[in-house]
């Protein structure tokens, strides 16, 4: 590995000013879990590595039901598998983050860095997609949101300017009747790369069950994850019936750009999308209405 | 030299402070810096666990974090588990289970069963089978190292509410287990 040099602030404000005087000779090191293999293997240089894990809001999962969830860019993975409030409001968030490797990546990777290594098969960021969640970044010329769905550009390529810093994700309060589903295809049981990963958000009628809002998000079938924004305006006002979850289905599967690979052929996500796609909304909707 | 640093940790219950370039994994300052080497060194990707210590009660890839993150943290590793020359529970366990052939994965999968039972004391077996899931065997196989954490748990149990220790055994005890297996290995 290159030489670095290791910079550990304690405020956002620190932070912000190391970020902004090295640019892009800056990268920022939360649970290090991708960041530590890409120096090792020389697919990423910086100069300056800026642990952020020392900084009160990068690392507090925040939530009240009247302002809903502030989580922090930073908190380990293990962490928001922990917290009652996470488990009870954002299940779907919740299992995402806990699919993501062992428990050892668990202890150290983060949502956050998870969105930020920009892949198109991290798990957390469908979920996130489907929460409606708001990135805020903070960098030398102010503060921005930025909707998680908007968030990656390409692989490994994503908006945060040179300086830029991903703070925390504020994530609406949940709704009543409403609930988040994750679920990704893997060759085996766990500790793998999704071929497919979908999220589903829904809000349920609370007199006549029908969809209210619905939010899907497809992770792995395309240069970055997807927002299926048609799919999910397909159910708005309808029952959740057979007839409704299949139409959806189709229209992720239409939304999706998939490629063959050594994880799976293109064909096989398209199927794979529509499968996922009617098996979140189930699990989504079997969630809202307990 | 490039740059070194000084690191402020604890180890395995020891303040210790040492200089580390920053660009150092903490695997490679426990090995190279502290001649710590019980920790092993596998994929460097996070994906076989053979590195595992405890940071702060939780299981961590040393391969995965830079030694200079070390800095206020408690890190356990291999050479803090057994007490002076009693093994630990876990360690005589893999023992008596023979839980172990070649052994490099062995300080990964303590230290994941150590933390497992410091966090849940009675483990069900697919707990313990998620909680190891990050450590990869090739050739003893998990059955036989899910039987020794099982065993250990029960153990550790029984004996706490019997005496003050920690399940340690006698090192004399346990290698004379080894002796053992050795010999019954002979015979085949």
């Amino acid at each position: 590995m290159h030489a670095i040099t290791y910079e550990t602030p304690k405020s956002l404000d620190e932070a912000v000013k190391l970020m902004a005087a090295h640019g892009e000779k800056a990268r920022a090191l939360s649970g290090g879990t991708d960041l530590l293999i890409q120096l090792r293997a020389g697919t990423r240089r910086p100069e300056y590595v800026v642990n952020i894990k020392n900084i009160p809001e990068l690392t507090r999962i925040s939530f009240s039901l009247q302002h809903g969830l502030k989580l922090g860019a930073a908190v380990p993975c293990i962490e928001i598998h922990e917290n009652g409030d996470m488990r009870k409001y954002y299940p779907g968030l919740t299992e995402a983050a806990h699919l993501i490797g062992s428990l050892q990546i668990q202890s150290r990777a983060s949502v956050g860095g998870n969105l930020c290594n920009g892949s198109p098969a991290a798990d957390a960021t469908p979920a996130l997609i489907a929460l409606g969640a708001q990135a805020r970044v903070v960098g030398p010329k102010g503060e921005r949101m930025v909707p998680v769905e908007s968030f990656c550009l390409a692989p490994g390529r994503t908006v945060l300017q040179p300086g830029e810093l991903l703070v925390e994700f504020h994530i609406p309060a949940p709704e009543r009747r409403a609930s988040d589903a994750y679920l990704r295809f893997i060759p085996r049981n766990e500790m793998d790369i999704a071929v497919v990963g979908v999220g589903a958000a829904l809000t349920l009628d609370m007199s006549d069950d029908r969809v209210v809002a619905a939010r899907i998000a497809l992770g792995a079938v395309g240069p970055t994850p997807i927002l299926a924004a048609e799919a999910a305006k397909s159910l708005i006002g309808k029952p959740l019936d057979a007839a409704a979850i299949d139409n959806a289905a189709r229209l992720a599967i239409a939304a999706s750009s998939p490629i063959d690979d050594m994880r799976g052929t293109a064909e096989f996500r398209r199927h794979v999308v529509g499968v996922l796609t009617r098996r979140t909304l189930a699990k989504a909707a079997e969630r809202a209405r307990e | 030299m490039a740059n070194k640093v000084i690191v402020e940790t604890t180890i395995n219950g020891d303040p210790v402070e040492l200089l580390c370039e920053p660009r150092q994994s903490l695997l490679e300052v426990l090995r190279d810096v502290l001649e710590l080497t019980g920790s092993k060194e596998g994929c460097l990707t996070g994906d076989c666990g053979a590195c595992t210590v405890v940071i702060d009660g939780r299981p961590v890839c040393s391969c995965l974090m830079l030694g200079v993150e070390a800095a206020g943290k408690n890190v356990s590793t291999i050479e803090g588990l057994a007490t002076g020359a009693a093994l630990h529970v876990l360690q005589r366990k893999f023992l008596e289970h023979a839980s172990l052939q070649c052994g490099i994965c062995t300080p990964g999968f303590l230290m994941s069963a150590k933390a497992l039972l410091d966090r849940n004391p009675n483990p069900t077996e697919a707990e313990i089978r998620y909680a190891l899931a990050g450590n990869l065997c090739r050739c003893t196989g998990y059955d036989k190292i899910v039987r020794a954490v099982t065993d250990a748990a029960a153990t550790m149990a029984g004996r706490s509410s019997r005496t003050a220790h920690g399940g340690a055994v006698p090192a004399e005890t346990a290698s004379g287990m080894v002796s053992e297996m050795l010999a019954k290995g002979e015979d085949k």
